[in-house]
């Protein structure tokens, strides 16, 4: 489509004059060429990707603590379009430049997606699959524990910990993980439980 | 506030839009100074000279909002005659033990009535319930408990309804403040006194029966070596205000991370449990209802922390946990002093520390005094990162500085380091608290790709792992962890079947608790002491009331009132304004039509208003407490502060801080100057750390202290968050806001002989960095006391790695602490600045080393002053 649409001028130069947007912003009715003069074919084919998105997710801003709320667009499960939610009474739609860089915080091909292990005295990183990972990090932690337990101190007080092992982290985490955390560390006794709250 | 929390900020603008006056109180010009009606300079580190100047100016022009602060605030009470303030000496309270550095807090107290500390600390020394009592207040508090609870108190103290009493609160302020006038604002603070004093008249005309001020500030009042007592400074100005529970009044903390509030209230700090209930401390025979009659508050709603703990005991131990065994209280490990981050850093140095756990932080960047930090990160056998991006604490062993100058060698650093990608908030459902206590739902969008998980599937597979693991142990110690209530249901995506999520939405629902029927609650008050109720964390009882997860509520802001209740879910039970009861009179009314709020509604009985209101719903104006009544029962109809055990805003703190009852002005630990206003030079009671890898500055007048002349300040931009972690990897970003820089006034640039865009290296006695000079006209050196103090703002976002890269202003800093909750000073300290970039190598060390042995610093350590 071009802006002269609806004359019935046939086919030849003068369509094709027409389809040059300088032609159209002098003949027509944009003459600052900021609007339908500058419109190409490839233009009103263009379509926002909010629009092709498969589905909308409603999301919090993981940045600072005002909590503005997104809007996460989906296709084909990637994550192709985050924006701010005009429904929101904090933010009313808005992103501050942080915000608005959600979608390359989240699709950057610089975020890691595998396990990295340095072993002692190391000097490369290596692999290791998630499960060996896991169970060895759960190894860790109980021959830690049992090499740093304390029961009582010297008063004979009751201690029920370990100072061995320590935690940092949880700010910039949801409230149900936090909650696993410090159950799971105040079951295992570790009390050096912090996060940036104290920083 | 327009730099760290643009969107906030539209808030600010619509105010000011409508009439308000903006004033912007710092050390440097930002773009909030740009869009406010004043920008006021200050020096770096002497806010509560100006605050204390404000409350001067209050007192002495009869300011003060009198009904609401007799009426709801502790001016009238009495204090004991052997408490000696600051104007008698010299600058201490009574009861300082000079060779310890710390204060005997019991002089400080009402006449007549037994103050107990805070939550969080209290419980902290003794063998005995009565010594706990008496010893509970000489230590720390832990005031991460903002929100929930002020200090238990027994008795009644006595009172002066006149104000006139020579002992009572008011008076005793009003001759703490009198020096503060606004000839000495200037000569501390470097603020001229005529602008000074537009922002007390500002302040005076804006508060009162119509009208409300408020106060919003972030770290840059929080990162101090005094940092609680610049807050509990302007509260007491809002206090004598009227300026709390009222809308548009308050004091907000603007708070930089997501949920940096959330891990507050269900905390991953070491001295509270879930809902400040503070960690007990190590004592003999202590049992469940010894710990609660410790901690508890007689009156308030402290008074029902046994019902709190037990439920939150039940749901961590489930059947386990019975009236017989003290519902697992010992299954709680116990504290013996200050287990904070800079103190366990420490203890990684030392060698008490073996592994660690680093997740979604960068402290080798991003914590004051990096070197330290990295130091301690060497000397673990194991370190688990979780991170979205190969951050820097992650690969210090590799890249980091110590490695480049060669103080470190990679082959000798025996730590076994784990990487673990994690999932990004898109790729987990789960809540976030923002700054204002409200809970926000984010649904999960995507699946998370790769070995990225979610930390709650981390936690939650890691502790199925230990538990498998110690199933069969016979283990005094492994008791608890086989006690624990593990048993989240998973689900797994179609696209990602391998991936076993525990459900976010059955944690939150453990949080909010549920009654012995199994059914969610609805509000805490439902909670009981006999172990029928389980609650994760008292204060979020309510957020899955009627079994619906309340912070997932969007109803549009355009289709509610301007409150907004149904959006989200704010703690405890969607209050959006904390002690709103004072938005009324005592006897109920609104104090003005244009301040109304919460109002007593005499037939219908109850207080009616558009928020929640945060006082018992039918509890009437002129309700009187019988004689021995306890918890809310105990607070009158006309006490609106329920959480404090006197029911009232404290002008003075009795109890629950440990460096003085009123906020002093004192100097950071490294300042250009002397105290003007007292002969201590710091705040005595401080937390030092006298290590190598951790020295002072000489003190003003001491040799070497011009060695470090210039004052430098800490401070963010709008493009890149904290230590760059989520913004350094982010190309936009890193393209807005591309190097590091150091922010300097042209009369710097020409005393140092630095240029605009040229190179320059700032150093301190710990190391020593380098950025992009910017010279500003935004920079202004400060002439106070007939000297020029040229203050240097250094943005703290850089390190060595992602798309852009530059020094980390943390490596400047010491590590000196606020005594009551163990934060650093970050925002005012001293340094030399030099054109030019660093040295590289090793050279960096011996280039440190020679400004240390000029500020006489090698041959050993500044004493206390």
């Amino acid at each position: 489509m071009v802006g002269d649409e609806g004359r019935d001028e046939g086919v030849g130069v003068r369509s094709w004059i027409a389809r040059w947007p300088v032609y159209r912003q002098l003949t027509g009715d944009d003459g600052l060429g900021r609007g339908a003069a500058a419109r190409s074919p490839r233009t009103e084919a263009l379509q926002a990707r909010t629009e092709t998105a498969d589905r909308e997710v409603k999301s919090i801003c993981p940045f600072c603590a005002v909590g503005c709320a997104q809007r996460v667009f989906v296709k084909d499960e990637q994550v192709t379009q985050i924006e701010g939610d005009p429904d929101s009474p904090v933010s009313r739609g808005r992103l501050c430049p942080r915000g608005s860089s959600s979608l390359s915080l989240v699709t950057s091909p610089t975020r890691e997606q595998k396990i990295r292990y340095r072993r002692p005295y190391g000097t490369e990183w290596g692999d290791l699959d998630l499960d060996t990972a896991m169970d060895m990090i759960a190894d860790r932690v109980i021959e830690t524990r049992a090499n740093s337990w304390q029961h009582t101190d010297e008063l004979g007080r009751h201690l029920h910990r370990t100072m061995g092992i320590a935690s940092l982290g949880g700010a910039t985490l949801d409230n149900e993980e936090n909650y696993l955390m410090k159950k799971l560390y105040t079951a295992l006794g570790a009390v050096q439980v912090e996060n940036q709250a104290r920083i | 506030m327009a730099e760290a929390h643009p969107v906030g900020f539209q808030w600010v603008m619509e105010a000011k839009a409508r009439g308000a006056t903006v004033i912007h109180v710092d050390p440097r010009y930002t773009r909030t100074s740009a869009l406010a009606d004043m920008h006021v300079p200050i020096r770096a580190g002497s806010d509560i000279a100006f605050l204390g100047g404000l409350i001067n100016y209050v007192l002495t022009h009869d300011a003060h909002f009198e009904e609401y602060v007799k009426a709801y605030t502790n001016a009238p009470m009495i204090l004991r005659d052997d408490f000696a303030d600051t104007e008698d000496l010299d600058g201490l309270f009574s009861g300082y033990d000079h060779e310890s550095g710390s204060y005997d807090v019991r002089s400080w107290q009402y006449q007549g009535a037994e103050v107990e500390a805070s939550a969080g600390k209290r419980d902290e020394t003794g063998a005995s319930v009565e010594q706990v009592i008496d010893e509970r207040l000489q230590t720390a508090s832990g005031s991460e408990q903002a929100g929930s609870g002020g200090a238990p108190m027994r008795g009644t103290p006595d009172r002066d309804g006149t104000l006139q009493h020579p002992r009572c609160v008011f008076q005793v302020l009003k001759r703490h403040y009198s020096r503060y006038t606004p000839e000495m604002v200037a000569k501390v603070c470097g603020t001229p006194p005529e602008q000074f004093e537009r922002v007390a008249r500002e302040l005076v005309t804006n508060s009162g029966r119509e009208r409300t001020s408020a106060f919003a500030y972030a770290v840059g009042w929080t990162h101090h070596t005094v940092g609680v007592q610049y807050i509990r400074c302007a509260s007491v100005l809002q206090a004598l205000l009227g300026n709390i529970g009222r809308p548009g009044g308050g004091i907000m903390a603007l708070r930089g991370h997501a949920s940096i509030q959330g891990s507050t209230d269900i905390p991953t700090l070491y001295n509270i449990l879930p809902g400040y209930i503070p960690m007990p401390h190590a004592h003999r025979e202590q049992d469940l209802a010894s710990f609660v009659a410790a901690d508890s508050g007689e009156k308030g709603f402290w008074g029902n922390m046994d019902a709190y703990t037990v439920s939150l005991l039940r749901s961590w131990f489930g059947d386990a946990a019975t009236a017989d065994n003290d519902y697992c209280f010992d299954h709680l490990p116990r504290l013996t002093g200050d287990h904070g981050t800079f103190q366990t850093v420490m203890d990684q140095i030392d060698g008490i520390v073996k592994g660690y756990f680093v997740i979604g932080e960068n402290p080798a960047v991003g914590t004051a005094n990096s070197k330290q930090q990295r130091l301690g990160l060497a000397n673990l056998d194991w370190l688990v990162v979780r991170d979205l991006n190969m951050i820097e604490t992650a690969t210090f062993w590799s890249d980091g500085p110590e490695i480049t100058t060669g103080e470190m060698a990679t082959e000798r650093i025996g730590t076994e380091v784990f990487f673990l990608p994690a999932a990004a908030h898109t790729e987990k459902d789960g809540t976030f608290t923002n700054t204002q206590r409200l809970l926000q739902w984010h649904h999960k969008a995507v699946e998370p790709s790769g070995d990225a998980r979610s930390d709650l599937w981390f936690y939650y597979h890691l502790g199925r792992r230990i538990r498998a693991k110690l199933a069969a142990s016979t283990e005094a110690r492994d008791r608890p962890v086989r006690d624990l209530v593990w048993d989240y249901p998973t689900v797994s995506s179609p696209t990602r079947p391998e991936i076993d999520e525990p459900s976010a939405a059955a944690v939150l629902r453990e949080i909010n608790g549920t009654g012995p029927d199994g059914a969610a609650l609805s509000t805490y008050t439902q909670l009981r002491n006999d172990g029928s109720t389980r609650c994760g964390c008292w204060i979020y009882c309510g957020v899955y009331a009627g079994e619906v997860n309340q912070a997932a509520r969007r109803k549009p802001g355009s289709e509610q009132s301007w409150v907004a209740p149904e959006w989200g879910w704010a703690w405890p039970l969607n209050r959006r304004i904390l002690y709103n009861r004072a938005s009324a009179d005592p006897d109920g009314n609104a104090w003005s039509q244009r301040k109304a709020y919460i109002r007593w509604d005499a037939e219908a009985g109850k207080w009616v208003g558009p928020d929640v209101p945060d006082f018992e719903a039918t509890k009437p104006p002129d309700y009187v407490p019988p004689e021995g009544a306890k918890a809310q029962d105990a607070i009158g109809g006309d006490e609106p502060f329920i959480m404090q055990a006197d029911g009232r805003a404290w002008l003075y703190a009795p109890a629950g801080l440990v460096d003085g009852p009123l906020p002093a002005h004192y100097e950071p630990e490294e300042s250009p100057v002397r105290n003007a206003l007292y002969g201590w030079q710091s705040n005595p009671a401080r937390q030092q750390y006298k290590r190598p890898e951790n020295p002072y500055h000489p003190v003003d007048g001491h040799p070497g202290s011009d060695v470090f002349p210039y004052v430098f300040t800490t401070f963010r931009v709008t493009e890149h968050h904290t230590a760059g972690g989520m913004s350094r990897w982010t190309p936009h970003l890193s393209e807005l806001q591309p190097e590091m820089f150091l922010e300097i006034s042209p009369e710097l640039a020409a005393e140092r002989g630095l240029e605009h865009r040229g190179w320059a290296t700032v150093v301190t006695a710990r190391s020593a960095i380098e950025g992009r000079v910017l010279v500003t006209d935004r920079a202004k050196p400060l002439r106070l006391d007939g000297r020029v103090i040229h203050q240097i703002g250094i943005p703290w976002h850089w390190g060595p790695n992602g798309l852009t890269t530059g020094d980390a202003a943390n490596e400047l800093l010491g590590v000196s602490l606020d005594p009551n909750v163990h934060i650093m000073e970050t925002k005012a300290s001293t340094c030399d600045i030099r054109p030019g970039r660093r040295p590289r190598g090793p050279e960096l060390v011996t280039y440190v080393a020679d400004y240390r042995r000029r500020a006489g610093l090698e041959a050993g350590l500044e004493e206390r002053s």
